[in-house]
């Protein structure tokens, strides 16, 4: 076999293992573009569902864990939205859009976890 | 909101603006409430045990604002009532519990520990009537009322078992003194005004108001919830500001917490969605 044949089988094999992990990214991003289409029409629980799905195909996906953060919020699961907004920020630290939308919960957050006593 | 944040906001406003699919997506987070209200169709302001300055009676203008502002900001339906005397009502029961001296104690009627020895020291002291002003300690003793679950019960069937507000409420005068900064006006040779910052020693005067409001069960006569506050507002002491203006200015700032126990807020704003 021939240094030509290695290389085409070569590239072959890392297509092969390749297009699982593309499917995946680009699944995750259809739930993503559908989960951000029914929160802007209000269904807030259709969506969170959506974005649960593509942080579940793919885990790396900063932006779903962004709006995981908001549906959670919306909903005031307030500790789930906190993991889901970090984890976001752990993935993409310099994304100001998240950083933003973090810095906006956690000051809702003060106020919600307030406590007078 | 921050400095910080507002700038980040209009970051975000102008890269979501430049890039296609962010979505600025308006959020209605839920604030939990502090108390379930869902068995109570009615509110009762039974009245507050008051002390400090005697420019404002704490007790009745407290009800009268808490009614007010809950029949314009609650779903529950406030009771018309005369505002109890509590601080009379607490004194008299501290004296007669001091009386009846153990063993024997009312069922219904088992006050806080270590209220005994507070109601002999108090029933020794007479702190009605002899004392200008009483301290906030001094009005700390009398909250054994409301360990009086007997009372409350007895309270709260006379008006089909509401959910009843009442608390301790101490406004009294304050004042400090020390170092402030304040502006101070210069003109230039070309007439021009500007402001400089300057220490100065000042005397300031003014009240604090420390509250502490307390939710009763009417039906089982059981504190449900309970919340403390501590406000001050001070004034240049050249100022005479009338304790009546500075109550309802330090009330200003706490009420939202109060009102806050009553129904489901929740708190509007915007984030962005991600592609």
């Amino acid at each position: 076999m021939n240094r030509r044949t290695l290389v085409a089988l070569a590239l072959l094999l890392l297509c092969a293992s390749a297009h699982p992990l593309a499917d995946a990214a680009s699944d995750a991003r259809a739930q993503v573009d559908f989960g951000n289409k029914v929160a802007r029409r209000g269904l807030w629980r259709e969506a969170v569902y959506r974005f649960q799905r593509a942080v579940e195909y793919d885990p790396t996906y900063a932006a779903a864990w962004n709006n995981l953060g908001i549906g959670y919020e919306h909903e005031g699961r307030m500790g789930d939205a906190r993991e889901a907004y970090e984890t976001a920020l752990d993935l993409d630290p310099n994304n100001v859009t998240i950083e933003t939308n973090y810095d906006l919960f956690l000051e809702v957050s003060d106020r919600v976890s307030e406590d007078p006593q | 909101m921050s400095v910080k944040i507002l700038s980040s906001v209009a970051c975000v406003a102008l890269v979501a603006g430049c890039s296609a699919g962010n979505y600025e997506i308006p959020i209605e987070t839920p604030l939990t409430p502090k108390l379930d209200i869902s068995k109570f169709q009615r509110v009762l302001i039974a009245g507050f045990i008051s002390g400090g300055s005697e420019d404002v009676d704490a007790n009745l203008e407290t009800a009268r604002l808490l009614r007010s502002q809950l029949r314009r900001n609650s779903v529950l339906e406030v009771i018309d009532a005369d505002v109890m005397p509590l601080l009379d009502i607490a004194d008299e029961q501290i004296r007669s519990s001091a009386r009846n001296a153990p063993p024997t104690v009312p069922d219904g009627f088992a006050a806080a520990p270590g209220a005994e020895a507070d109601a002999d020291e108090n029933a020794e002291d007479d702190p009605l009537g002899e004392d200008d002003q009483m301290t906030e300690e001094e009005l700390e003793a009398y909250e054994t009322i409301f360990a009086n679950v007997g009372f409350w019960r007895d309270l709260g069937e006379e008006y089909q078992n509401p959910l009843i507000l009442t608390g301790t409420i101490y406004f009294s005068p304050h004042q400090q003194s020390g170092m402030v900064t304040r502006e101070r006006e210069v003109y230039d040779s070309f007439g021009r005004r500007r402001t400089t910052p300057e220490r100065t020693y000042r005397d300031r005067r003014g009240y604090v108001l420390s509250p502490k409001f307390i939710f009763i069960d009417g039906e089982t006569g059981a504190t449900v919830y309970s919340e403390r506050h501590r406000e001050e507002i001070l004034y240049d002491a050249s100022q005479n500001t009338p304790a009546l203006s500075s109550y309802f200015e330090l009330m200003d700032r706490l009420l939202p917490s109060v009102l806050s126990a009553f129904s489901n807020q929740s708190i509007r704003g915007t984030r962005t969605l991600l592609r």
